[in-house]
This record gives structure tokens, sequence and C-alpha cells, in this order.
């Protein structure tokens, strides 16, 4: 499927879901919704890193937090349009994933990740001592009932600005996955040795990496204080964002943009029924629990499952020289096996 | 002008906490450091080793470090487990970097949620005859609480260190480090080897965790707070040193402490993971690393 093809079917499907939104007309459908398009955003901006050049990134809610923050910030100083302030969240989370990337990229990748936790938590600490943005007390948006587009409620408006984000990161990840930039990406991923040896230029392909998927988090943050009409630290840095983050791309399957779309509208409707039905502290428990099951039992998730028992060429991604040997052993008898 | 027993106090305070936090990160200092495993659930562990001591202190009032020793065979048993689950699902399919992470995330995560859920998110502590004394020395006061982990600590490192170079499995535990063949060659088998050590880092959790509760009460979620300490302490100290890892965490635990007497403890948090932060970005090495 070519790209343009591509954009084409995902607005058709974002302006049907739009569509059924505004026709069923239910405030709460309306939030489920909107939580479960902003995992959508985060999942695939995560996975761009994560799941392209195999770097952890435990610091999502750091992303999406300085994106919400931007956005308090920009409205206590002079408020623009939420558009405009979706893009500045992203510049200013696009930047911190750049000087988080050049800082640690360097090193090995568990350093990075590890910087990543560190990071959330430096930015929690000056979140909560810098009082202009409400501290640890939080800070109140108080959103207007009608949107600048007629005939749309604001929170209608919130809602189509997030279908929106989360059709760009789509577009975005797939358009990635095929170009030169994915295949630098997977050389990375699959062996980052070899890919340097071959002349990838690693390290600003790594830089790329974090700063398109930091700056995606960022957007994903920006609406946010004006959905919920309050924020503060402790929600906005909540360790669940990060949880979610690498527990959906990881279930839906991390090797292509599908994966993160079926692990967020998955999981995210199924913690949306399971909060709602038991408790809040209980879906987080099932989300710890499938991303641990899915790790160990389903590497490559959803989607590596699907192409294992339904795909037309069942080679699966195993890059231990131990299994592959054993998996070769019947590839070995068709000639044909594309392997890269 | 600052005053002078003000600085005192502060890092005598900070040497206690070090002495501590040495306790909390030699687990890291083996899992990560030597074996290259990157636990981050491991500070969870650590608010585990918390739970059972105060279970075992508010039901039969024993003192919560003693509980901590007596948990000790618990906890290596539960290390054993978790690294055989890591090393059939990741480290033998050679997969480990990547998806082991995402599984400690996982743990880390289950553990805590686990615990709001059985314990709630109210504050615990325990009951022990020197958590309200303190010694008292003209200028400077010591509090028990923050000196009887602090020693007993301090025990604790030495006798891994001397398990860890004079004994043949402590030996082997260094070796895997370097050359898992060559210990392949010596008739040694490195996967046992690397359950032995791991265990034995979750082991150290059970002790980390009485300490913690002696000092401060805890609940679930504040083991988050130890990820960028216990890192920032393993990579300043150049990973898998325990005497690197003991001059770190002192340096550490001087830093809090006077940025806590001199900027209010509500930036305290953010001193490790800065720390750690700046260690990556200047010297990844550590401060004695090659």
């Amino acid at each position: 499927m070519r790209n343009s093809l591509f954009i084409l079917v995902v607005s058709l499907v974002a302006a049907a879901v739009f569509a059924a939104a505004l026709l069923l007309r239910s405030d709460y459908l309306l939030f489920a919704g909107y939580t479960v398009l902003q995992f959508v955003v985060l999942a695939t901006a995560w996975n761009i890193l994560g799941g392209y050049t195999g770097y952890v990134n435990f610091g999502t809610a750091a992303f999406f937090a300085v994106g919400a923050y931007t956005s308090v910030f920009l409205h206590k100083a002079f408020p623009l349009p939420v558009p405009v302030m979706v893009v500045v969240a992203g510049a200013v989370a696009g930047l911190l994933g750049f000087g988080m990337g050049y800082l640690t990229l360097r090193l090995r990748g568990a350093f990075f990740s590890i910087a990543t936790l560190a990071l959330a938590v430096v930015l929690q600490t000056v979140v909560v001592n810098w009082h202009y943005v409400g501290g640890s007390r939080g800070a109140y948006i108080l959103r207007p009932p009608a949107g600048p587009i007629a005939g749309l409620s604001y929170i209608e408006y919130l809602f189509l600005i997030m279908l929106a984000l989360a059709a760009l990161s789509l577009i975005a990840a797939r358009a990635i996955e095929c170009s030169r930039l994915g295949y630098g990406f997977a050389a990375i991923r699959d062996d980052e040795l070899a890919a340097e040896a071959n002349g990838v230029p690693t390290l600003r392909l790594k830089l790329i990496a974090t700063t398109i998927s930091g700056a995606f988090m960022g957007m994903a943050g920006a609406p946010f204080p004006s959905y919920i009409g309050y924020i503060e630290p402790a929600s906005a840095f909540g360790l669940p964002y990060a949880v979610n983050a690498i527990a959906m791309p990881m279930i839906g399957g991390t090797t292509s943009w599908a994966g993160p779309l079926i692990g967020a509208v998955l999981l995210g409707s199924l913690q949306q029924i399971a909060t709602v039905t038991i408790s809040s502290a209980v879906n987080l428990l099932i989300v710890g629990l499938l991303l641990v099951g899915f790790v160990i039992v389903a590497p490559n998730g959803i989607v590596g499952l699907w192409q294992r028992f339904f795909g037309r060429n069942r080679t699966s991604w195993r890059p231990s020289s131990k299994s592959t040997a054993s998996a070769s052993g019947s590839a070995a008898s068709s000639p044909s096996t594309p392997s890269a | 002008m600052v005053e002078l027993d003000l600085v005192l106090n502060a890092l005598l305070a900070g040497l206690l906490l070090g002495g501590f936090y040495a306790a909390v990160t030699v687990g890291i200092s083996i899992s990560f450091g030597i074996l290259d495993i990157v636990n981050i659930a491991h500070p969870a562990f650590i608010i585990l080793g918390s739970y059972v001591a105060y279970l075992a202190n508010a039901a039969f009032g024993i003192d919560p470090i003693v509980v901590g020793v007596l948990a000790l065979p618990l906890f290596y048993v539960l290390g054993a487990a978790i690294y055989q689950i890591y090393y059939l699902s990741f480290e033998q399919r050679g997969q480990d970097s990547l998806r082991g992470l995402a599984f400690f995330f996982g743990l880390l995560f289950i553990t805590e949620v686990g615990l709001i859920l059985a314990f709630g998110v109210d504050y615990r502590y325990v009951q022990a005859v020197y958590m309200d004394r303190s010694l008292d020395l003209g200028i400077v006061q010591i509090p028990l609480r923050m000196l009887v982990p602090c020693l007993v600590s301090l025990l604790m490192l030495a006798v891994l260190q001397l398990l860890l170079t004079k004994t043949f499995v402590g030996r082997a535990v260094m070796a895997v480090a370097q050359d898992q063949l060559a210990l392949q060659l010596m008739a040694c088998d490195p996967v046992r080897i690397r359950r032995i050590a791991f265990a034995a880092s979750i082991a150290t959790c059970a002790m980390a965790g009485a300490f913690l509760i002696v000092i401060q009460p805890i609940e679930p979620s504040i083991g988050r707070e130890y990820i960028g300490r216990v890192f920032a302490i393993c990579v300043l100290g150049g990973l898998g040193s325990l005497p690197g890892t003991l001059i770190g965490a002192m340096l550490l635990g001087v830093v809090e402490s006077l940025t806590a007497t001199f900027y209010g403890p509500s930036w305290a948090p953010a001193v490790g993971f800065g720390l750690l932060l700046i260690t990556l970005a200047v010297r990844p090495a550590g401060l004695f690393g090659r």
C-alpha cells in the first residue's frame, strides 16, 4: 500500500470514528474514546523509538507531562488556541528528547533506559517546586463551554484534535517504517555494531528517533489539562502512562505500526471497562500481568502471533544464533527465505 | 554565614544515610554491575522486604532487622525463581535487552500495585527499642534509627565482599562477568553461578527493606525514588565494585543531606537522579573507572 493511499484510509477511518462519536452523543464514550486515542498516540510514539530502534524509554510520563505543563504555562502566560499549544508542546518535548538522547545514547542501551526513569523524577521535582504552574497543589484550567468550531462542544473539539494526532502519529510511524530511515532504525535494533560498521549513522538516527518520539508524546499531553480541567504533578507524571506506553506496543507487536494501534485499542478499552467494573488499582495490575505474560510467551505480540498462524511466510523474527539455527533448519529446505 | 554545627550534623546524617544506601545498592551492583541484568525492579523488592519486616514486627514484635536476616532465604529463593524465568524466557533466546527490560518493568509495576492492593497507601512503620533514642555527642546528635541500619549495612557489605573475593563461588561470580566460556572450561556452569549471584542480589533486599522501614515510614510507591538513587550510586561507584558502591553511596548520602538541609527536603529526590544524569553524560565509567 502506498503512502498516499494509507493516508486516505486513515483519514476515512478517523472521519468515521468522529462521525460515530458525534452520533452517539454520549459524554462517557467521548471521554473513554479520548483516553484510548491518547494512548494510541503515546504507544505509537513509544514504538518509534522502542520498537523500531530497540531503545526502551521508561519516561513516557515525563514527555507527556512536559507537553501538559507546556500548555499550562502557555495558558497562564499568553493563551493560545489548542492546536498551537500542541505544536509548541511537541517542539519542547522533542527538544527534550533530543537533549536526553544526546546525553545518553552514546552509551549502552540500558543506560538510556535508566536515564529516562531518572528524567521523570527530576522533572517531577522541578514541577513540584515551580509555583507558577501550580506546584504540588496543581493547576486549574477553565475551559470554555463552546469550542472554536461552530456546532462542536469544547470536549468534542478536543476529541477531534486527539483523533487528528492519533491519525498523524500512525501515518508518521508507517512512513518511517517504509523509508530509508526505518531500515536504518531496524538495522540499529538488530545489530547496532554491524549497522555502524556498514555506514549507518547510528547516533544521528537514534537522535532522530528520540526527537520524533518525544515530540509526539508531548503533543499527546498538550490538550490534557484543558480536557481534564485540572492537573497536578503526581498524576501527570504517573507511572501508568509509562507502563501503558510500553505494554501496548509489546502486547500488540513492536515491529510494525499496527502493533501499538492494536495494543492501545485493546488494552485501552479493557482498562476503561475494568476501571468502571472492578477498580482502577486492579486494572493497573492487569496491565502489568499482561505485559509480563506477553514478553515471556509471545515476544512479538499479537501481530507476531497473527503472522505465525496466518501469515504467508512464517518466518519468525529471532535474532539469537541458537534458535535461528533450529528455525532455519525447516526454512532452509525452501530456497527463497527472505530474511533481510 | 553557615553555622558549623548545622553543617556537621548534615554531614554526619549524610554518611549514615550513605551507609544505608550502600545496602540498598549492593544488590544492583551484583545484578547490574556484575551480571549485566538490568533489574529495575530491585527497589520494588526492597519495599517488599520492608513489608515483610512490618508484618512480622506488627504480628510478633520481632526486631525488624532480625526479620530481615530471617527473611534472607525466602528472598534468595524468590531471586532464584525470577532468574530462572528470566534465563529461560530471555537470555536463552538471546533477546534479553528490550524484552528483559520490559519484563523487569512489569515486575516492578506488579509488585507495587500488588502491595497497594494488599496494604493500601497508608504509611507503615515498625517498633524497636532503638527507634526513639539518640547518641548525644555534644555538638552532634546521632539518632540510633540511622546508626543501627548503617552499621549492620556495613557489616553486610563486608561479608559480601569476603564471599565474593575469598570463596570459590564468589570468585566464579566475578569470573562470569568476564568470560563465561572460560568458566565453562573450568567445569563450572555459568547459568548456575549467575542464578546464585542474582538470588543473592535479591536476598539483600530483605535486609535493605528492613533498614528502610527502620529509617522512615513506608508506602508502596516509595520504591520509585530509589531507582534513580541505586543506579546513580552503582554508576558512580563504577559498576560491580562493592568498595566503589560504598563510596558512591556515602557521596550521594552527603550531597542529599546537604541539599535537604540548605534547600529543603522537597528537592532531595532530584539530587540522586540529577547526579546520575550528570555522571552518565560526563563520566559514564564511574568515579574510579578506567
